[in-house]
């Protein structure tokens, strides 16, 4: 893959995310991330995928900082924006990544019209010149396949799809060179779906974007993804480019994530076995590390569990 | 053999602050017993309405306006609200799409389990709690006398769903209506739900109406297919029939709009947005939205074309004298993979 050999725009290095709650006492510590690292290079759609509750929407949150992270650095460009939060650092954070949330109802505000909206992002950075602003909104609200008498309506006066427009546009227009997508077209229907993943693969192209593409829909990971990331309860167990991992899963969560994809063919999906992953109890995680199968494509597993795989392939 | 369930030319309509809002304009399907019918659209294509009509829950502002729904001979449209207590829940059960709202938050799985079953008048008080412990296990809990005396909150999304169908089979139902029953869960989880629908008909016969808008799970589940445009079924036909010789375009488009694990190409993204209830268009709904509409799409209602005994289509693309138009490439290719694929397999099995 070309972007291997370019330097990382993103590195994530052992990053950690813990909550813990209190409770008559006891405290209770949930790892929703816990010791992952994966670079992101530019240009390229870097997929996230688990099922919920496996850590990668806290992932993505962590990473644009909306968390303090428990551990673990992160560097985008080289330049580190984990650590202890400055005034510098929030604004290096919010000019180069963005996000597009999942649900295009609750992420947008209801009493603020949609050229608000987007221009918010213009005003913050100190664009106060409200013609000036306006200008650029009806600009980004026309390349994300909306028009320019929309900008004075309000959110709750749009489809489902076009809120997620609405909220891709909110994302671009501070000329982010990374955005995080957390799941953005699982809340939408199949046919607009399709229109939504055109227009960020058509943005990709037009501003140059880097994407990480969080969702748990398999067949929309492998169709828009160049590499991808397999979560399993705060723990990255997976990571190849999605060809490969598509035709060779090694790690088991992966092979029984991959067999539970539902096909449009009655033939194969009828007579499919389905794998069921039971992790193992009490497994000794000292055991568990990382290990290469081939160039970019790396498993956790216990050192055994590797050679078995390997005779296995 | 006769059909458990028959709808006729089923109208349904809401008064709206705005008009009348035409959610269900005439559709016709039924269901054989044993069979499952899994009815296909959009948010909006008036899918789940159809079936509140069949259980008589429609909201207070919504009206059938003409048609019959038959039940075993019985024209349910014509029941009064008390006439239903013999049938909804006893004989005909409902899974809800979402778990969570479905069950009482402050009331005992446990009980939910027991009232059900105690409402349908199958199981006396005695013994409903050893019978709601049996329906537990064969929905697939694991510890289920502990489990019996938990909160829906200490229950993940997949056991819920696990309890609801419980619920739903608690009366011994002939059908069951499952409305979205995936929807809100994970893939895993999803198939696993999937797999615990097809066992638990197979062992007691049921038959079923499974709405849905993933064409991937019916392809699953699916014995026969509706697919459901603007509050009509603009194509009827077994699973095969559909996903390996689609004849409407709005098919084609549902179809195609989805990445399946070898697609390459842009996605088809149908254009548009569905059109407004309030007004539906004069001729085929989708016409607006479909590249190969003719004229006539726009002016005249299509009637339903045959193309087997099974397979029905309304499109004017269907009619002698249309053009010719083929399905969208991404999508011929793809049926061309899987025909290929099983080609490949019964070559195996021989």
């Amino acid at each position: 893959m070309a972007e291997q050999n370019k330097a990382p725009l993103l590195e994530v290095n052992d990053l950690s995310m813990h909550f813990t709650t209190k409770k008559r006492g006891k405290t209770n510590t949930v790892k929703a991330v816990d010791h992952v690292s994966f670079n992101i290079y530019p240009g390229e759609t870097f997929g996230m995928v688990g099922e919920s509750g496996c850590g990668k929407t806290t992932c993505g949150r962590t990473i644009i900082r909306l968390y303090d992270p428990t551990g673990g650095t992160m560097l985008y460009n080289g330049q580190e924006i984990s650590g202890k939060m400055t005034k510098e650092k929030r604004k290096f954070i919010t000019e180069n990544i963005a996000m597009v949330f999942q649900d295009p109802i609750a992420s947008l505000n209801p009493r603020m019209t949609v050229q608000e909206i987007i221009g918010e992002g213009l005003k913050v950075r100190g664009m106060s010149d409200p013609k000036e602003r306006e200008a650029l909104v009806i600009d980004m609200l026309q390349r994300v396949g909306l028009q320019a008498e929309h900008a004075t309506r309000y959110p709750h006066e749009f489809s489902g799809g076009q809120r997620q427009r609405i909220g891709i546009a909110r994302a671009l227009i501070v000329k982010p060179s990374m955005i995080i997508a957390d799941e953005p077209v699982s809340a939408l229907d199949v046919s607009v779906q399709a229109q939504v993943i055109n227009l960020l693969n058509d943005l990709k192209e037009e501003f140059g974007l880097t994407i990480m593409f969080i969702a748990h829909n398999l067949s929309v990971v492998k169709y828009f993804c160049d590499r991808i990331a397999v979560m399993y309860f705060g723990k990255l167990v997976e990571l190849a480019t999605s060809d490969e991992l598509f035709a060779n899963p090694c790690h088991p969560y992966t092979k029984a994530l991959l067999s539970a994809i539902p096909l449009p063919d009655p033939v194969s999906e009828k007579g499919r076995l389905r794998i069921t992953y039971e992790p193992p109890k009490d497994q000794d995680e000292s055991l568990l590390s990382y290990h290469t199968v081939s160039e970019g494509h790396i498993v956790y597993c216990t050192d055994e569990e590797f050679e078995a795989m390997l005779h296995k392939a | 053999m006769e059909p458990i369930l028959q709808v006729k030319d089923l109208t349904v309509s809401f008064n709206a602050f705005a008009g009348t809002v035409q959610a269900v304009r005439g559709i016709s399907f039924d269901l054989n017993p044993h069979e499952t019918l899994a009815i296909v659209g959009e948010s909006g294509s008036g899918k789940s309405v159809s079936i509140k009509a069949v259980l008589g829950i429609l909201p207070k502002n919504g009206r059938i306006e003409k048609g019959e729904i038959l039940y075993k001979g019985n024209d349910l449209t014509k029941f009064k609200e008390e006439d239903f207590y013999s049938i909804r829940g006893k004989e005909i059960s409902l899974v809800f799409q979402d778990p969570l709202s479905a069950l009482n938050p402050i009331m005992k799985i446990g009980k939910q389990i027991t009232e059900a079953l105690i409402l349908s008048g199958s199981v006396e008080k005695s013994k409903a709690k050893a019978k709601a412990i049996e329906l537990m296990e064969a929905v697939g809990i694991p510890d289920p006398e502990l489990r019996f005396e938990q909160y829906p909150f200490q229950f993940s999304g997949g056991m819920r769903q696990r309890i609801v169908i419980a619920i739903a089979l608690a009366s011994d139902p002939e059908l069951l209506i499952c409305d979205e029953p995936t929807t809100a869960l994970d893939v895993t989880i999803q198939a696993k739900i999937l797999e615990l629908i097809n066992d638990l008909k197979r062992k007691k016969d049921l038959s079923i109406i499974f709405i849905t808008h993933d064409m991937g799970v019916v392809a699953n589940m699916a014995d026969r297919i509706c697919v459901m445009y603007a509050g009509r079924i603009v194509e009827y036909g077994t699973a095969r029939e559909i996903f390996y010789e689609p004849a409407h375009p709005y098919t084609w488009a549902l179809l195609s709009a989805m990445p399946d694990l070898d697609t390459k190409e842009k996605l088809f993204a149908i254009p548009g947005a569905p059109p407004n209830m309030l007004m539906p268009p004069k001729g085929d709904a989708f016409a607006a939205r479909n590249k190969y509409a003719l004229q006539l799409d726009f002016e005249e209602e299509p009637p339903y074309f045959k193309l087997s005994e099974t397979h029905y289509a309304a499109t004017w693309l269907l009619h002698p004298d249309a053009p010719k138009v083929e399905m969208p490439e991404i999508l011929r290719e793809r049926i061309a993979r899987m025909k290929e694929k099983e080609a490949k397999s019964n070559g195996r099995a021989e």
